[in-house]
């Protein structure tokens, strides 16, 4: 039986020290066994590298930035899919997303672009202000957290939490703080800078391990591997990893996913403490940059999430291999300066 | 031969901004007609700067929203907010549309009596009601929002004088989960407050209560909050029956709805990420209709919904004064409307179109106004075309407290033009005039000459 | 006044500096100007070219040229 060709839009192509995901995606695409692919790379700016790697992306388009607005991104899509005819979308940016949920309709019912993504109460309650409520609600452990809008409410949270607690900014930047004082100071400098609320959190011992996965949206985990950041870059970002056999922590991920009943890709972040709970710290609603890992160990879930989409039968993963690692390596291409003209003249490569 | 069409030269890096996430808006589609008229000709006829008003959009909006909040509740009543724009054509259309009036100042109330609002459709609001105006909305059966106590006994003492039994609600504030709490108007729920003054009007007997009033903040972003507001609002409306048999006969949410327009900070676009009429609706109506009421007895719901039924109903027409370099080499285009007239820029960076064609090439620049006043900025930061001495932009968004809030700074205020549904202009109000401005001012006789 | 040599400009407004590497986008007027510097015209010449092609009138093009060479001058595209 011969394999149908989709046509697959991917973002995330900023393959740089702290990478998107868009490449890694596009290799797992390539290498997937059910269908071929043809890759059209979505760029924000002209110097992201997955535009210049041919032999991964066959054609880019540049896209307005999600701040322009949902109508003038529509409209590109428009002229995209009138030469591309899209199948599937894949967004892999975390600002671009409430863009793209909003649009996943109209995109599936004009354009039949088909797309994976989590609901949009899903995507607004795994927020980082939001995650302690959503814990609470599911039955997962969250570290506690408060938002404050007044240094002056920090004195009595930090009495019922307790030292050193994390302070954290609305959308980046989290500081430990071993006093009031120091949580006070921690609160200016993060309030100044991504303004209010600012979150004070619980610090929770221990050591972080993720894990990547897909939801199907009615409380089926398609797949999960978990993994440990063996070392990290001065970003904190993951350079080298390696995939973990851990029963307890695919048991809170499926308990997880069927209790909220996320649909579309995720990365969770878990804080295993000492006494082996795991505390989740952060759900990324997208594949991370690291996704590539579960091709190697056996689990080609971008595959299989295409797959979803499409309509095509989804069983679920039930196996990987332990102890498989990945380790990041950067790699200067040669490019003519006509090609950089090119995309960022026409916006098209 | 026919003359090309000219665009000032530009040149821009491109280097600028490597690999940054965060982009420039686009916005520079141009807008030439507004309900069909040409920019270029409504600026010709009336002058530059000019505000225009759709009513179209006006009655539009107000029967979108009517339809909704209908839909899922059986009685409803909107009163138009006359603090977001009270110009008496635009509160007229309102009132043909069948919207009451909501009031917070004397003046207001004298202008929606003026336009004929029957008082008994007045809602009169706010904290600053002298014994007069008592009196008067005593006088013509005007529900009276009661904001503090020295207002209930104020209006206890003037009822008793005359003789009356006027129809009050009280203003409620409350914690909705939200961020800043609007505590200071009205009594606190939480603190009981809100149940003190409910027994103080009921033990007293003078007055007649008939409604619960709340207005939880502006701009609101979260649909929720409006939820919670309803339910604690019910909740009371529920106690007052239980202990007193007393049916409350109306429950007004007041305002704040967002509107479309860019908060500044925000990332998203205002039209993208500001939550549908009908994500409060369904909120505020849930929580009534699981409230408890019985059928027969359910309240009226009152909405004094004001930004959301104008602001995009409002346009603001200017033109290019003159192009600068700065010393650090950005371009600044100064236009001939400022914050004086546009004074919701200081939170808002309004969406900007050119009202003319231009090439794809754009730049980013600092769009300021005409005052001699460092903070007169309009925009920050906002890529346009190449403008030119001359060239006219249409600024959306600008129907919602503008005109109330203008200043007479410097400048004198523009006209403002209504656009009817047949696509006819109407001067709804004259631009100003040194006459207009000197009307009050007097000069004693000893300061009337002078030699130079 | 004279633009730097090896300055490459192509056809879609992409203008390259091989000497320190940066890269620009100019609009077809500007494109214009730069070739007519090229060619060496002086700015009197330039502002009479545009002128009698453009609906336009000999103040508004004379400012903007000022300013543009002055761009062109902070960009080092200018001898």
């Amino acid at each position: 039986m011969s394999k149908p060709k989709y046509t697959i839009a991917v973002t995330g192509l900023n393959a740089i020290d702290s990478p998107g995901p868009g490449i890694a995606v596009i290799r797992a695409l390539k290498e997937a066994e059910s269908f071929d692919v043809r890759i059209i790379g979505l760029s924000y700016e002209s110097l992201e590298p997955g535009i210049y790697m041919h032999d991964l992306v066959d054609k880019t388009y540049q896209v307005p930035y999600p701040s322009a607005g949902q109508q003038v991104l529509f409209e590109r899509f428009q002229y995209i899919n009138s030469i591309e005819n899209l199948d599937f979308l894949f967004p892999n940016f975390d600002a671009e997303l409430f863009n793209f949920i909003t649009l996943s309709k109209r995109l599936e019912e004009e354009l039949g672009i088909k797309s994976v993504l989590p609901t949009q109460e899903q995507f607004d309650a795994r927020h980082k202000v939001n995650l302690f409520e959503y814990g609470k609600e599911h039955g997962i452990k969250v570290p506690f957290a408060k938002m404050v809008y007044g240094m002056n409410e920090i004195p009595a949270i930090a009495n019922e939490i307790g030292f050193p607690l994390v302070v954290k900014g609305k959308f980046y930047d989290a500081k430990i703080a071993y006093s009031s004082d120091e949580a006070m100071k921690h609160f200016n400098k993060i309030s100044a800078e991504w303004g209010l609320p600012v979150l004070v959190q619980e610090f929770v011992h221990g050591s972080e391990v993720n894990v990547c996965g897909i939801g199907d949206g009615n409380g089926v985990l398609l797949g999960a591997v978990p993994m440990r950041k063996l070392y990290i870059t001065d970003k904190g970002k993951a350079w080298a990893g390696v995939s973990l056999d851990d029963e307890n922590l695919l048991k809170v991920t499926r308990d997880l996913v069927a209790a909220t009943k996320w649909r579309g890709p995720f990365e969770l972040e878990f804080m295993k403490t000492n006494e082996d709970e795991y505390y989740l710290i952060e759900i990324n609603p997208r594949f991370p940059a690291w996704c590539y890992l579960t091709v190697g160990v056996g689990q080609n879930q971008i595959e299989k999430l295409v797959n979803l989409g499409m309509g095509n039968d989804v069983e679920p993963f039930d196996t990987y291999e332990v102890g498989k690692m990945f380790i990041r390596y950067s790699y200067d291409m040669i490019v003519n300066m006509s090609e950089f003209e090119q995309i960022s003249t026409i916006g098209e490569l | 031969m026919e003359k090309k069409q000219y665009e000032r030269p530009i040149i821009k890096s491109l280097n600028q901004g490597l690999m940054n996430k965060f982009g420039t808006r686009t916005e520079y589609m141009p807008v030439t007609h507004i309900d069909g008229v040409a920019v270029n000709e409504l600026l010709q006829n009336y002058g530059s700067p000019l505000f225009v008003i759709s009513e179209r959009k006006i009655r539009e909006n107000y029967r979108n929203a009517k339809r909704i909040f209908e839909t899922r509740y059986p009685k409803v009543q909107f009163a138009w907010s006359y603090k977001t724009n009270y110009l008496n054509a635009v509160c007229n259309v309102f009132h043909q549309e069948g919207s009451w009036g909501e009031v917070v100042s004397r003046f207001e109330y004298e202008k929606a009596l003026k336009n004929g609002v029957p008082g008994s459709k007045i809602l009169f609001n706010g904290p600053d009601k002298m014994d007069d105006d008592l009196k008067v909305a005593i006088q013509n059966d005007s529900p009276i929002h009661i904001d503090h106590l020295d207002e209930l006994y104020r209006l206890i003492e003037i009822s008793n004088d005359m003789d009356a039994n006027p129809r009050v609600a009280i203003r409620v504030n409350m914690d909705t989960g939200i961020y800043p709490m609007w505590d200071r108007f009205g009594f606190n729920y939480e603190n009981g407050q809100a149940w003190d003054a409910i027994n103080k009007i009921m033990a007293n007997g003078r007055l007649r209560l008939v409604g619960l009033h709340c207005h939880i903040g502006t701009f609101m972003l979260a649909p929720s909050a409006y939820g919670i507001a309803a339910s604690k609002m019910s909740e009371l409306a529920l106690q007052i029956k239980n202990r007193y048999g007393k049916i409350i006969s109306y429950i007004d949410m007041g305002g704040g709805f967002a509107s479309k327009n860019t908060l500044k900070g925000s990332y998203g676009l205002g039209a993208d990420s500001v939550p549908e009429i009908s994500q409060y609706a369904e909120a505020i109506t849930s929580a009534l209709l699981n409230a408890g009421f019985d059928n027969e007895e359910l309240p009226y719901l009152y909405l004094e919904t004001g930004r959301a039924l104008i602001d995009d109903a409002g346009y603001l027409l200017g033109s290019v004064i003159s192009n600068k370099r700065l010393s650090d080499g950005r371009r600044a285009t100064i236009m001939d409307f400022g914050v004086n007239i546009m004074f919701t820029s200081f939170w808002y960076d309004h969406k900007i179109s050119p009202a003319q064609e231009f090439g794809h090439h754009t730049e980013d620049c600092v769009l300021y106004g005409p005052l001699c006043m460092n903070i007169d900025v309009i925009r920050e930061n906002v890529t346009l075309p190449p403008l030119k001495a001359g060239d006219h932009v249409v600024v959306h968004n600008v129907g919602a407290y503008n005109i109330t809030q203008s200043m007479q700074f410097i400048a004198l205020r523009p006209a403002v033009v209504m656009i009817d549904m047949k696509g006819q202009p109407h001067v709804i109000k004259r631009s100003e005039q040194l006459s207009t401005l000197e009307e009050g001012e007097v000069v004693p006789d000893y300061l009337s000459k002078f030699s130079l | 006044m004279k633009i730097r040599k090896n300055i490459a400009i192509s056809d879609s407004g992409f203008l390259f500096n091989p000497s320190t590497g940066d890269s620009f986008s100019i609009n077809p007027i500007g494109h214009e100007i730069v070739q007519m510097i090229q060619n060496e015209k002086s700015e009197i010449e330039i502002i009479d070219a545009l002128t009698a092609d453009y609906a336009i009138d000999k103040n508004t093009v004379e400012k903007d040229l000022y300013d543009f060479i002055n761009m062109l001058k902070t960009h080092k595209l200018i001898e």
